[in-house]
């Protein structure tokens, strides 16, 4: 993957990322040279164990944190919040005291839009995730899952080519998330975004993705990339495959040498680096 | 029906309780007009006071200075706050003074902001500001202060200005803390107004109290005198409510 598609095809290349959070008086290295390129309308998801820095890397990419290395979305690099980018984080991170409204025209609000238009584009956008009758109600008033789909409409307000999602659904019921799975496939079948999107889910990723990109513990870097064969549109029948199965097994495989700090820690399995990070002082 | 039964009762049951205590207090203690006046007495004298227009004066000074010196006072705290919220420097250079300032009583202030302005409105509504100004801008900085970081890192996604993020994200954001700021406010403003007062000058409901309790020696318009301020209080503080119950259903 790394002998670059041509540029117009490419949504997003990430080469060389390195990024370190400073922790009281050291460095603590999150993102490790991450190298990916993401082809245009496609979907790519993220696994690897908690804390290895795939929301980092989200927001690497939506320009909040600024890394070493090569950050480019449509060709062009990202030097800070960027309008192509749409960010869904880990939690709705809603305003509780606007409406659902109020909440989804909130960028178009900041980016100046005149107040019919706002109007029509968040009523539209809510018709998008299913919301359109909870216009005036508060967050408080709506569901985990109805939060979180209000926060992808309010990421996808701008109209951006790259929504990245973090973790979307991580907040519901496993019925609840199979079918807002099928759902965000049919919103991106319609809104035709590049979508990388954060998931602990195998079978989710195998769903929702073209791509598995497996990330090492951290500092993360790419350990494998997987590619899907399954053909679109998907169903949920679709994952009984036997090609998920295989896939499924790939990604195991890669994820099994990079398992969470804190088991590996506790099965020994950490290597001499990391030991040595981990080790107090 | 129910609702009267539940939010009324009690508290006028307590009330009739309270004015029933005294009035026994009164009574067995049998106490002169002079020392401690039974309700139905200060009732009468307050009655009196408010037809013949005796209160009607100082009233006006009282709320004229608590108006100017509150308005003032918590105009200049809330960007205080925001600031001592938002600037470490700030914090460290200005709060010890702040500190300070507060843990000196604003009654032995007073004599000195008579001296140098006079027994005014002035001087007066400084005294209130000044006693406005501590809870307010505390809590306009830990309201602040304690706004959600994800919130503003979501904003900031959005490519806020800093005024948007202002005025989108932290005021909304801190309103609750600010108007909890606001009601502690109001009531010391009256307590403000009073002391304030007390360091001489014509009307006012402070100069009430010293004229009744000195050269008029009326002991039961002092007690009404303390009632007309208890109401002010309670009025004051009731229409911080009514803002904050307007601005939570408007916002
Ligand atoms: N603001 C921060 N300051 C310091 N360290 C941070 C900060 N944010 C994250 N980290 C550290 O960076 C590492 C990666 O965090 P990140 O949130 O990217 O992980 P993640 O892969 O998204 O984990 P999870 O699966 O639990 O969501 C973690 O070790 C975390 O402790
Ligand atoms: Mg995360």
């Amino acid at each position: 993957m790394s002998d670059a598609p041509p540029p117009a095809e490419t949504a997003i290349r990430l080469a060389g990322l390195r990024f370190a959070f400073p922790v009281d008086g050291r460095r603590v290295e999150v993102l490790g040279g991450v190298d990916l390129a993401v082809e245009r309308r496609s979907v790519v998801a993220l696994v690897g164990p908690n804390g290895c820095g795939k929301s980092t890397l989200l927001r690497v990419v939506a320009g909040l944190l600024r890394a070493a290395g090569t950050v480019e979305v449509e060709g062009r690099r990202v030097a800070g919040p960027d309008p192509r980018v749409g960010l869904v984080f880990q939690e709705p991170r809603l305003l509780p005291w606007r409406t659902a409204l109020a909440n989804v025209a909130f960028p178009l609000e900041v980016a100046g839009r005149g107040r019919t238009e706002r109007e029509d584009r968040a009523r539209e956008l809510l018709g998008l995730v299913g919301l359109r009758e909870w216009a005036g109600a508060r967050p408080a008033e709506l569901s985990g899952g109805m939060r979180q789909r209000l926060a992808i409409a309010r990421a996808l307000a701008l109209e951006p080519s790259v929504l990245l999602l973090d973790e979307p659904f991580s907040a519901l019921d496993a019925l609840t998330r199979e079918r807002f799975n099928v759902e965000i496939l049919r919103l991106w079948e319609r809104i035709g975004s590049t979508i990388v999107l954060v998931t602990h889910s195998i079978p989710e990723a195998i769903f929702l993705a073209d791509r598995v990109i497996v990330l090492s513990p951290r500092p993360a870097t790419v350990a494998a990339d997987v590619l899907v064969d399954l053909p679109r549109p998907r169903r949920l029948a679709d994952l009984d495959a036997a090609v998920v199965t295989r896939t499924a097994a790939a990604i195991r495989a890669h994820l099994a040498g990079a398992t969470d700090d804190a088991y590996a820690v506790a099965a020994g399995e950490v290597g001499r680096h990391e030991a040595l990070e981990e080790a107090p002082r | 029906m129910t609702v009267l039964r539940g939010r009324v009762l009690p508290p006028l049951i307590a009330f009739v309780g309270f004015l029933a205590t005294w009035q026994a207090i009164v009574w067995i203690g049998g106490y002169p007009t002079f020392i401690l006046p039974g309700p139905l007495v200060v009732a009468e004298r307050f009655v009196q006071a408010w037809a013949d227009g005796t209160f009607w004066p100082h009233l006006t000074t009282t709320l004229a200075e608590i108006a100017v010196g509150f308005t003032a006072g918590a105009a200049a705290a809330l960007p205080t706050g925001y600031v001592l919220a938002r600037s470490r420097l700030a914090d460290r250079v200005v709060s010890p003074y702040l500190v300070a300032a507060q843990a000196v009583p604003i009654l032995a202030l007073a004599p000195l902001i008579a001296l140098w302005f006079g027994t005014g409105l002035l001087a007066r509504a400084i005294i209130v500001a000044l006693v406005v100004f501590f809870p307010v801008a505390i809590s306009a900085m830990v309201a602040v202060r304690g706004i959600d970081r994800r919130l503003l890192e979501m904003a900031r996604s959005y490519r806020v200005t800093r005024r948007q993020r202002i005025s989108m994200v932290e005021i909304p954001a801190a309103l609750p803390g600010i108007i909890g700021g606001l009601r502690i406010g109001i009531t010391l403003a009256v307590v403000g107004a009073i002391v304030a007062e007390w360091t001489g000058g014509e009307h006012g409901l402070g100069v009430l109290i010293n004229l009744a309790r000195g050269s008029l020696f009326d002991i039961p318009l002092l007690f009404a005198t303390l009632v007309l301020i208890a109401i002010v209080g309670i009025v004051l503080y009731g229409s911080v409510l009514l803002v904050e119950r307007w601005v939570v259903a408007r916002s």
